[in-house]
This record gives C-alpha cells, sequence and structure tokens, in this order.
C-alpha cells in the first residue's frame, strides 16, 4: 500500500493531500475510546494496561468510558456467563457506529478453561469480534498488540462509502 | 497450634443430649469433629434445641449431597459452631427425591436465606417455609437466574449443560466438551485403570 499522505514542505506550506478514507480512518484508529467490559482477572490485565507502565494513552485508547454511549472498542475482559450474556450485548447494542470489539483472553474468545453449563462459550455467538488476544489472562502487551492490530485493520476500512450510502453512493 | 483430632467432651455431651431428647439415626466421628445423623421430621426441633439450649449460635454452612442412584437420593448437611469455645457439630438428614422438600431454618440462623437459596438453585431441594416463599410464592434462585429450569448440582445433569431459553433474560445452551467430562473414579486399580475417563451419566 502506498502511503496514504502527500506532504512536500517546500512547496505545500501546510496543506496536506490525503484520501478522505485516510484521514477519517486516521482519526478513529487513534481515538479509539474503550467500553471496559471486565467481567473477571482478565479486567486486572486491562487495568494494568490503563494504568503508567503500560499506558495506552500512547495509542489514544485510555479514554475508558463506562457509557456505551461515548465508546468505540468493546474490550470483553473475562469470562461471560449465561446471566450475563444478554446485558453484554445490550451494551453493545447500545454503542453507537462505528464499533469494533476485541475478545480478551481465552473465556471471552471460547469459554476458556469453562466447558460448563454456566458459560457462554465464546462472545462472537452474541456480537461480531474483530480481534481475538489469547492467554489466560493475556499481558498487557498482547492486549497493546490487539489494539494495534485492530487500528491496522481501521485503517483498510471504507469508512467512507459506509458514511451514507444515498448520499455518496456517486461520489465513492 | 496443630488442632485437635479429639471431639472436646463438651460437644460429645451435646450429642449425648441430642440422642436422649431425640431420634438419632447415626452419629460418627472423624477428625475431630462430630457428625450427628437425625432425622427430616424432627429437624426442626433439633435446630431449635441445638440453638437455644446447647448454645450453637452460629450456622457455618449448609450443604447438600446427592446420591444419586441410591435411596433416600439427597442429604441435607448443616455445619454449626459454638462461637464462645469454637466448638463444631454437623447434623445431617436424609431427604428423598419423591418428597424433596426441607425445613427452612432461616427464623433460627439468618444466614441460612442464602445457603437455603443456593441448595434449592443448585440441588432442587425446596424449602415450602423459605420466607421467599411467603414474598414471591417460590424460593429465588441465588446464582441462576430465575426461569432456568434445571438443577446443575444434580448427578444426572450434564456438565455440558443443556439447551434452555427465558426471553430477554438468559438462554443456555450446551457447551462442547469433545468427549468428556473426563474424571477419575474411585479405584483400586492400577495407573492405566484410575486414567480420567470421560463419564457422562444419561
Amino acid at each position: 500500500m502506498s502511503t496514504p499522505v502527500a506532504y512536500d514542505s517546500k512547496v505545500e506550506g501546510n496543506v496536506i493531500f490525503t484520501k478522505l478514507d485516510s484521514a477519517i480512518n486516521w482519526m478513529r484508529k487513534n481515538s479509539l475510546w474503550p467500553m471496559p467490559m471486565g467481567l473477571a482477572c482478565c479486567a486486572i490485565e486491562l487495568m494494568a494496561t490503563g494504568a503508567s507502565r503500560f499506558d495506552i494513552a500512547r495509542f489514544g485508547a485510555e479514554v475508558m468510558r463506562f457509557s456505551p454511549r461515548q465508546s468505540d472498542v468493546m474490550i470483553v475482559a473475562g469470562t461471560v456467563t449465561y446471566k450475563m450474556a444478554l446485558a453484554v450485548r445490550r451494551i453493545w447494542e447500545q454503542m453507537p457506529e462505528p464499533k469494533w470489539c476485541i475478545a480478551m483472553g481465552a473465556c471471552a474468545s471460547s469459554g476458556g478453561m469453562y466447558r460448563s453449563y454456566a458459560v457462554l462459550q465464546g462472545i462472537d455467538r452474541l456480537i461480531p469480534v474483530d480481534v481475538y488476544i489469547s492467554g489466560c489472562p493475556p499481558r498487557p502487551e498482547a492486549l497493546i498488540e490487539g489494539l494495534m492490530r485492530l487500528q491496522r485493520k481501521i485503517e483498510g476500512e471504507k469508512s467512507f462509502a459506509a458514511q451514507k450510502p444515498e448520499l455518496t453512493g456517486k461520489l465513492a | 497450634m496443630a488442632k485437635s483430632l479429639e471431639v472436646p467432651a463438651a460437644t460429645r455431651n451435646a450429642a449425648t443430649a441430642l440422642a436422649a431428647k431425640f431420634t438419632v439415626v447415626s452419629q460418627a466421628e472423624f477428625r475431630g469433629e462430630l457428625t450427628v445423623t437425625v432425622t427430616r421430621d424432627q429437624f426442626r426441633d433439633v435446630a431449635h434445641h441445638c440453638k437455644d439450649v446447647l448454645g450453637f449460635d452460629y450456622l457455618i454452612d449448609i450443604s447438600s449431597v446427592d446420591h444419586f442412584g441410591s435411596e433416600p437420593r439427597y442429604e441435607m448437611v448443616y455445619e454449626l459452631q459454638r462461637l464462645a469455645t469454637a466448638e463444631h457439630l454437623r447434623l445431617k438428614y436424609t431427604v428423598s427425591e419423591d418428597d424433596a422438600t426441607a425445613p427452612s431454618v432461616v427464623d433460627l440462623w439468618a444466614t441460612a436465606d442464602w445457603h437455603e437459596r443456593e441448595v434449592y438453585d443448585m440441588m432442587g431441594i425446596q424449602f415450602p417455609t423459605h420466607p421467599d416463599v411467603r414474598e414471591v410464592g417460590h424460593v429465588r434462585r441465588i446464582l441462576m437466574w430465575d426461569g432456568y429450569p434445571f438443577h446443575p448440582l444434580q448427578k444426572d445433569f450434564p456438565l455440558a449443560g443443556r439447551e434452555s431459553n427465558m426471553p430477554d433474560v438468559a438462554f443456555s445452551s450446551a457447551a462442547p466438551l469433545a468427549g468428556g467430562p473426563f474424571v477419575t473414579s474411585p479405584s483400586t486399580g492400577n495407573t492405566e485403570e484410575r486414567e480420567p475417563r470421560s463419564r457422562e451419566m444419561e
């Protein structure tokens, strides 16, 4: 992929040429506000990731919002029991588009070690997942790696075309 | 200091007092703990006596056991303690499957409320005199959601779970166990025979 930004300081001064998709995606991927769905021990690692040593502020994702209305990425950190499952989906449905989901750890990805009557066998049975992170629990580095992968995924999205197809159909 | 493996004399006296007043089915000692098995019909009176006369003012726990395949099927276990002297007494009685009910002791020990809810939730034993019954008509579940149709700790309930659906509350489905659960069974066999194996009850 060629660089999404064209910039020559000698001739252009403060002007940057880019594609609209690239600009939108660049803004989105660097301000991913997480919805911390901390359900088990993964939430401890999620907190560590937010704290100073690992500091996801470096990736623009430090603004943990406990209101789904203000969140972009739901980080499902922990064991999703059947009792909790529909609550998780409800919160997911309350998040405005565009939204993404990270399944953090073995439990959120597949039920993990809980092959049991009480545990949902992976949050992807209820909501679409963009990034799965292995580990039990994953270390903060793994969560950051997952976040960076999500950023790379966002880079490739057709954001403009997804805005309002009835208005942008001719332009895109 | 290592815990004494002898049953304290006072606890032994308490058990003797119980035996003099009530039907004691059996009595057992293990590692300094005394277990008295009584009958379900007399249990309320036994519990009253234990609390008010013998001074067992603290209920540590209530649990239930499923002796699947034998009759009576269920067994209730109550762990009592006299806080002043740290004496421990275990009361048991059996409950048959046909009449799976047990008397509530919430009025004696308030802590029994949640323990009895858990016994009902996991094992399906009913408590007709539990305060929930007066308030909402049935004992409320405590771990699973209201409306879940099964009692997961019963021996004939598969570990994988069963399908159920309560619209807008919760649903459940069977987990993929890939041939499991792989469990060991009590045995005097060699390593090969003791190997954990798939065992599913139907």
